[in-house]
């Protein structure tokens, strides 16, 4: 398996009124084709890290790696313009709320085709087909009436396929999947994952699942990153999570309730000061 | 299968069609109260001002008999909800009484110079707007920059600056001085017996007649007073622009579109812009109503013969009809700009489509 991405020491700072804070401590993994999950509480750096990969991280702040290269390609060396022809083709993203990441007065079937044609030089009927064969990869049953609707018209679940169906379409490498299912009701949220999971592995793409849900990604991932205030405290395989070494995962893992079992008082995740360091 | 889809089809473009009924009605509903309040509000104005009308027209040494019956052929002795629904249908017919200063009826008037208003209004608000919005588009992507800054100043100075000050200054030195402008009026008085309006509006019209050296002349003249009415709308709708474009900036689905790869061009002016528009719409459209009825200390500076000064000039005379005549005018056109941007509004925006 070769490798697509290498993170080394990546670290992420905004410099504030207050002085600088580091969102991203010096997280490093490295990823194939294979799907990874991070985990980790609100403002342990996960969706930061995400954004440092696309080159979405605000104007302001300083990203610092010792590596950040995607197949071959330096990323903190990359133009601007170099990363941006990187997005959307080679490595693209999954937002969290479809309801705020479709753009809300264009057609979603313009929204798909309008990535397609940044990235290929195809004819507005081709685009048009291959958008409307997207859509029904997504699993959209009408792929002709939803082309026309806007976001605003279709269900949480349909707008998170067609959020899918417009960010694969170029047929990406890799894929950053930041939250992509905490929106949705929780019966929406296991179709969409399947359908996440066909075109991950159909397409051998590596997938990087940012979530703050161990459960689902334990059973979606191959691999587990836990981070926390801005490292990475543990990393495991999926299957072996039970045995997870470092209290903090281990306090997640005891937070998910069981069938059958009644605990008084409830558990209560512990976060030791020397973690921070 | 087929037969069910089509009643589902069926019902669905029933349900879309009283929709729109209901839409329609209730516009229809909107625009009449508001249309009897303005009327009610004129009404009022014009029986409460310490102004006798009788007196306008016959003098104030007529002898007393003479000013009894003139006051009960203009229907002065009947009681007020009688006097109002008189009112209410001569203004429906578009009759609004005779000026007593040009002794022509109010609405014959009020059709040759609003033209003129209107004209300058809409240069004005092209002006505004194809300079307000890049400004206010560029203030935004540069937020806290030296650009940013600059458009705050000249959007500060359009905004706390009289007018008619800036008009005599622009006067002074762009005709006076410099000569690149013509001076007040419409038009020279070398075109007065070759140049026959048609519409009104005089560039329109002198496209009509393919009279290029009018034309000329014409858009020398309105250039001066038309950039004024310009810059003080740039002024508004560049500081809006940048507010809205600011708050769609900081969507959500801006970052999809980098996310996707699009270059910063298309996602500021075909995605922030697209969105920023929908509300920008009703400033532009409230910014020319604006102009409209605001442009009267312009026109008095450049001597524009419009409704500006034509109601400066009612007003100094005592000449109600004619005041109440084209404050009823200015407020129509308020509810018929209030209405477009309502509608343009919908076109713009997919949410508020009737589907």
């Amino acid at each position: 398996m070769s490798t697509l991405l290498h993170v080394e020491d990546l670290r992420v700072s905004f410099p504030t009124r207050t002085g600088v804070v580091e969102a991203v401590r010096g997280v490093s993994f490295a990823l194939g084709q294979e799907r990874l999950g991070i985990v980790g509480e609100s403002g342990s750096g996960k969706s930061q890290t995400g954004r440092a990969i696309m080159g979405l991280t605000p104007q302001q702040a300083e990203i610092k790696a010792k590596r950040l290269e995607f197949s071959g390609i330096d990323l903190l060396k990359a133009s601007q313009a170099e990363r941006r022809a990187l997005r959307g083709s080679r490595i693209a993203m999954i937002l969290q709320d479809p309801k705020y990441s479709l753009d809300p007065v264009m057609t979603i079937g313009r929204q798909i085709v309008e990535t397609l044609r940044t990235h290929e030089k195809v004819g507005k009927s081709e685009a048009r087909q291959r958008a409307l064969d997207m859509l029904a990869a997504v699993q959209i049953r009408d792929p002709k009436r939803v082309y026309d609707l806007y976001p605003h018209e279709v269900s949480g679940g349909m707008g998170q396929r067609a959020m899918i169906a417009m960010m694969l379409i170029a047929g990406p490498e890799l894929l950053i999947a930041d939250e992509p299912t905490s929106a949705l009701d929780v019966t929406v949220q296991l179709d969409i994952l399947r359908i996440l999971d066909r075109l991950v592995i159909d397409r051998g793409m590596g997938l990087v699942f940012i979530s703050h849900d161990l459960r689902l990604v334990s059973t979606f991932c191959d691999r587990v990153i836990v981070m926390y205030a801005g490292k990475i405290v543990e990393e495991l395989k999926a299957s072996e999570l039970s045995q997870a070494k470092h209290p903090y995962t281990q306090g997640l893992l005891n937070c998910m309730p069981k069938i059958g079992e009644s605990r008084h008082p409830l558990p209560v995740l512990d976060r030791q000061p020397e973690w921070l360091l | 299968m087929s037969s069910m889809e089509n009643q589902t089809q069926a019902r669905r473009a029933n349900r879309r069609a009283s929709a729109i009924l209901k839409a329609v009605a209730s516009f229809v509903v909107i625009v009449a109260t508001t249309y009897l309040g303005l009327l009610a509000v004129t009404f009022f104005i014009g029986r409460v001002v310490p102004i006798d009308p009788v007196l306008a027209i016959v003098g104030d040494r007529a002898p007393a008999h003479v000013v009894e019956r003139t006051r009960i052929e203009m229907g002065f002795n009947l009681p007020y909800y009688q006097q109002f629904y008189l009112y209410v249908k001569g203004v429906l017919q578009g009759d609004f009484g005779t000026s007593v200063l040009t002794t022509n009826p109010v609405m014959a008037d009020i059709r040759r110079v609003f033209p003129a208003t209107m004209e300058l209004a809409t240069v004005g608000t092209i002006i505004g707007a194809a300079f307000g919005i890049p400004l206010g588009v560029l203030a935004a992507v540069k937020r806290g920059s030296l650009a940013d800054q600059i458009v705050r100043i000249i959007g500060l100075i359009g905004y706390s600056v009289p007018i008619f000050w800036l008009g005599l200054l622009a006067l002074l030195v762009f005709y006076a001085r410099l000569g690149w402008t013509a001076g007040p009026g419409r038009i020279d008085v070398v075109f007065e017996y070759t140049f026959t309006p048609i519409t009104g509006f005089y560039l329109l019209d002198a496209v009509l007649n393919r009279d290029w050296a009018a034309f000329k002349d014409i858009f020398a003249h309105i250039i001066l007073p038309a950039s004024l009415l310009g810059y003080f709308s740039l002024a508004y709708i560049s500081r809006m622009t940048r507010s809205f474009m600011l708050n769609e900036l900081s969507q959500e689905y801006i970052v999809a579109a980098r996310a996707k790869g699009l270059s910063e061009t298309r996602i500021i002016w075909g995605h922030a812009l697209r969105n920023a528009a929908v509300p920008l719409v009703t400033v532009i459209a409230l910014s020319y109503a604006g102009l409209l009825e605001g442009s009267v200390l312009t026109e008095t500076v450049f001597a524009w013969p419009g409704l500006g000064l034509y109601i400066t000039n009612s007003l100094q005379n005592a000449d109600m009809n004619a005041v109440l005549g084209g404050t009823i005018i200015i407020g129509s056109v308020f509810i018929a700009l209030n209405l477009f941007s309502d509608l343009l509004y919908r076109l713009l925006d997919p949410r508020t489509r009737i589907r």
